[in-house]
Parts: C-alpha cells; sequence; structure tokens
C-alpha cells in the first residue's frame, strides 16, 4: 500500500463518530493541519481491537496542527501546535488554504 | 467543566493488613491460572518485574547527554530515535522512538491524551500525573498554564509544541543543554536531566 | 459520541502531583501485560485499550490505573478462550485466603 501524502501537505482530519477503539482524537477531527511526516505502515488499530489482524497495515502519519485552529480561544503564540499520530483512511486532503 | 471525582485517581497503594481487593484476587487468579495453563511461568513474570524495576529515567539521561557531546550521535538520534538508542545499548524492545529537540525557539513537550503511553525503556514506569486526566487532558489546550503548574515559566519568545502520542510511535524530548555547562563529563551532564526534562515540563538546571 | 477516555481539550482541573510507589500486584499485572503482548503474542495492546474503554464509565472513575489494567486483561483472556469465566471465579475465591 503507497502512501497517499508527504510531508508538507495540507489535510484534515474526517468528521465521523464511530463507536469501536479509534486512535483520532475526538479534540482534532474537522481540523485541518499539515503533515509532518509519514511515520510508516502500521496494522489498523481499529481491527486489532476486535482481535484481528488489522492487515493489510495503514500508512499513519504525524499531522501538524496549530493550536490556533483547533481551539478558537487559544492564548499562546501563533506557531504554537499539537503534532498527533493519524493514521491515513482518517485523513483527507484539504486543498483550499 | 470541573469533572467530580473522576479527576483525582485513588492510591495506587494498599495497606498490608487490608484484605485483598477484588482485583488483587483477580491478579493471583489470573497469575495462577496462566501458570497452570504454562502460558507463562512464575520465573518470568519476576524477571519481567525486575527488569521493569532496574529501568529508570537515568537511562534516558545518559542518552541525552551523548547527544549533546555527541553532534553525530544527536543527528542519528533524532533521525531513529530506536537505533541511536539501540547503538548506546539501551534495550528497546518493539519501541518505535521519536526524539524532539528543544531549540533556541522551540520547547516541545510530550502526553498521551488517550491513555498513557511513554517511553518506559527510556525513562521507567510513568509517574501517576502523567496517567492523570487532568493532564492528559489539558496540555493539548493549555499547555502553557499547565507548565506553570509545574513551576516553569517558559520565555514568551519560545514556541511551544505539544506531542500527543496516539498512535505507535513513543517520544522523549531531547533538552538543550544549559549555558555553564562546558567540558562536564557525560557522567555529569546526565546527572542535571531528570525525567521531568525528557517529559518536557522542565528544563535541566545547572547546579 | 465522545468516548469515556478520549479527553483531550477537556477542563479536568488541577493537575495532582503526588506520587505513589507501586506495589507488588501492581507490578504484576504489568508484568503479565507485557509478558502476553509482547513474548507471547496472545493479545495485542489495542485489543486490551479497547477493553478498558468499554468498561463502564462509572467502574472506569473509581478503579485505579493498575485495577483498570488489570479488568482489561482478564476480558481479553476471557474473549479469547484463554481462560474461562469458571476457572476465573474458583481462582478469584481461593485467593482470598492468600497473599
Amino acid at each position: 500500500m503507497s502512501a497517499r501524502f508527504k510531508t508538507g501537505d495540507r489535510v484534515f482530519v474526517r468528521q465521523a463518530e464511530p463507536i469501536g477503539h479509534v486512535r483520532t482524537p475526538y479534540y482534532i477531527r474537522g481540523k485541518t493541519g499539515s503533515i509532518e511526516r509519514l511515520c510508516g505502515e502500521f496494522p489498523n488499530p481499529e481491527e486489532l481491537a476486535f482481535g484481528r489482524s488489522g492487515l493489510p497495515r495503514l500508512p499513519m502519519y504525524r499531522v501538524r496542527f496549530l493550536q490556533t485552529e483547533i481551539w478558537p480561544d487559544y492564548r499562546g503564540r501563533a506557531l504554537d501546535s499539537v503534532d498527533v499520530e493519524i493514521y491515513e483512511h482518517w485523513l483527507e486532503s484539504a486543498r483550499q488554504g | 467543566m470541573h469533572d467530580g471525582h473522576h479527576d483525582h485517581e485513588p492510591a495506587g497503594k494498599r495497606d498490608h493488613d487490608a484484605p485483598l481487593t477484588d482485583y488483587q484476587r483477580m491478579e493471583i487468579a489470573v497469575r495462577e491460572l496462566l501458570i497452570e495453563k504454562g502460558v507463562v511461568t512464575a520465573d518470568e513474570i519476576r524477571r519481567t518485574v525486575e527488569a521493569m524495576d532496574a529501568r529508570s529515567p537515568a537511562i534516558g539521561a545518559r542518552v541525552v547527554a551523548h547527544a549533546w557531546t555527541d553532534p553525530a550521535f544527536k543527528a542519528r538520534l533524532l533521525a531513529n530515535g530506536t537505533a541511536a538508542c539501540e547503538e548506546l545499548g539501551v534495550e528497546m524492545g518493539p519501541t518505535k522512538l521519536v526524539v524532539v529537540e528543544n531549540t533556541a525557539d522551540t520547547h516541545n513537550m510530550i502526553v498521551c491524551t488517550l491513555c498513557s503511553c511513554y517511553p518506559r525503556m527510556l525513562l521507567g514506569l510513568p509517574p501517576d500525573w502523567y496517567k492523570g486526566r487532568a493532564y492528559r487532558a489539558r496540555a493539548v489546550r493549555e499547555p502553557r498554564r499547565v507548565l506553570k503548574e509545574f513551576g516553569f515559566n517558559i520565555p514568551d519568545n519560545f514556541n511551544l509544541r505539544v506531542h500527543d502520542s496516539t498512535a505507535d510511535m513513543r517520544y522523549m524530548v531531547l533538552p538543550a543543554r544549559p549555558a555553564g555547562t562546558d567540558g562536564w563529563s557525560e557522567e555529569r551532564l546526565a546527572a542535571i536531566v531528570t525525567r521531568d526534562c525528557m517529559i518536557g515540563v522542565a528544563v535541566p538546571k545547572v547546579q | 459520541m465522545r468516548s469515556y477516555h478520549d479527553i483531550g481539550g477537556m477542563d479536568l482541573g488541577p493537575i495532582e502531583r503526588s506520587e505513589h510507589d507501586y506495589a507488588l500486584w501492581e507490578k504484576r499485572v504489568d508484568a503479565m501485560m507485557v509478558l502476553l503482548w509482547q513474548k507471547k503474542g496472545l493479545l495485542t495492546l489495542d485489543e486490551h485499550r479497547h477493553a478498558m474503554e468499554t468498561l463502564d464509565a462509572d467502574e472506569y472513575g473509581k478503579i485505579t490505573y493498575y485495577e483498570r489494567w488489570m479488568v482489561g486483561i482478564a476480558k481479553v483472556l476471557l474473549a479469547r478462550g484463554i481462560i474461562t469465566t469458571d476457572e476465573l471465579g474458583r481462582h478469584m475465591a481461593a485467593a482470598g485466603d492468600k497473599r
């Protein structure tokens, strides 16, 4: 499986809210960030949680979000950020700036 | 909104004379069953506990001190944390380590909002507060206030980068080497690198 | 829907800084998890996490970190058929007299 995104790409996190074991935290769903790096390919934790193999492995990235883009009332510096590890199937390309 | 009685973790230690809790009985029962069924041996459990006891932040401090004195090693550490630590003889197991560097304008802080992921092979077991709900919730939202609570006043011109270990990686902060440490041995340097410096809620102090 | 453990960004009050020494039984819980996962490949970290995430929210809030871990391990072992409920119950009852 080849990775869809590369470092620097703008991506947004899908706003889905399933039950089950999800490693995409609630606070960044629907937010836009930039790919910091591809961490590699790993078995899908959502499947591992139920005793299944989680294969094929999925690309997983560190995505950097500016704090001001996550919290409307953030009081810190403009470049303060949160880096979050996210599996590819939660990400879509964010074409607009 | 204050989350009531759920914020404060009940103390983990039990009085020796107190009757066993359901959970302690469960631990005994599961351990006995696993041994009976040949899944694990008592010896394996004992040795695993001993290995865990042997791990402390001194391991991570040694890696930091070496990175401070050897720029090529530092570059390797930042490129591939696991491989670099293994170079120094640190047993890393399945840990996939990412080391993030504090610089002249950036300070890093580590959290696991979803559970308590922590670089145990380098730092030992995490402190209660790291695993607790207050730190996990607030570190991503108001990190500067959290640092203040830890007594660390981050300078105004520093950008603050929080790392949420949500998936397969584990994180350690490489603190900036403080001024006034020229010519120090690695041992002396390692002694000022505390666990909290490598989590990112403190910085090394020259004593 | 937001899961009980998914708390990033919530306003949850002051950070309790006191730390406790781990009791032997807690270290054994940790050791069993490490052995079952890393050495024996009998369960995955995500099965364990999911087992804890699906604890009743009330219980989750009242029990300690390693108490949660212990229940999580037991739940996964039961789901996988490595132990049975009956065995667990009998051994837990018998353990009441031991230390």
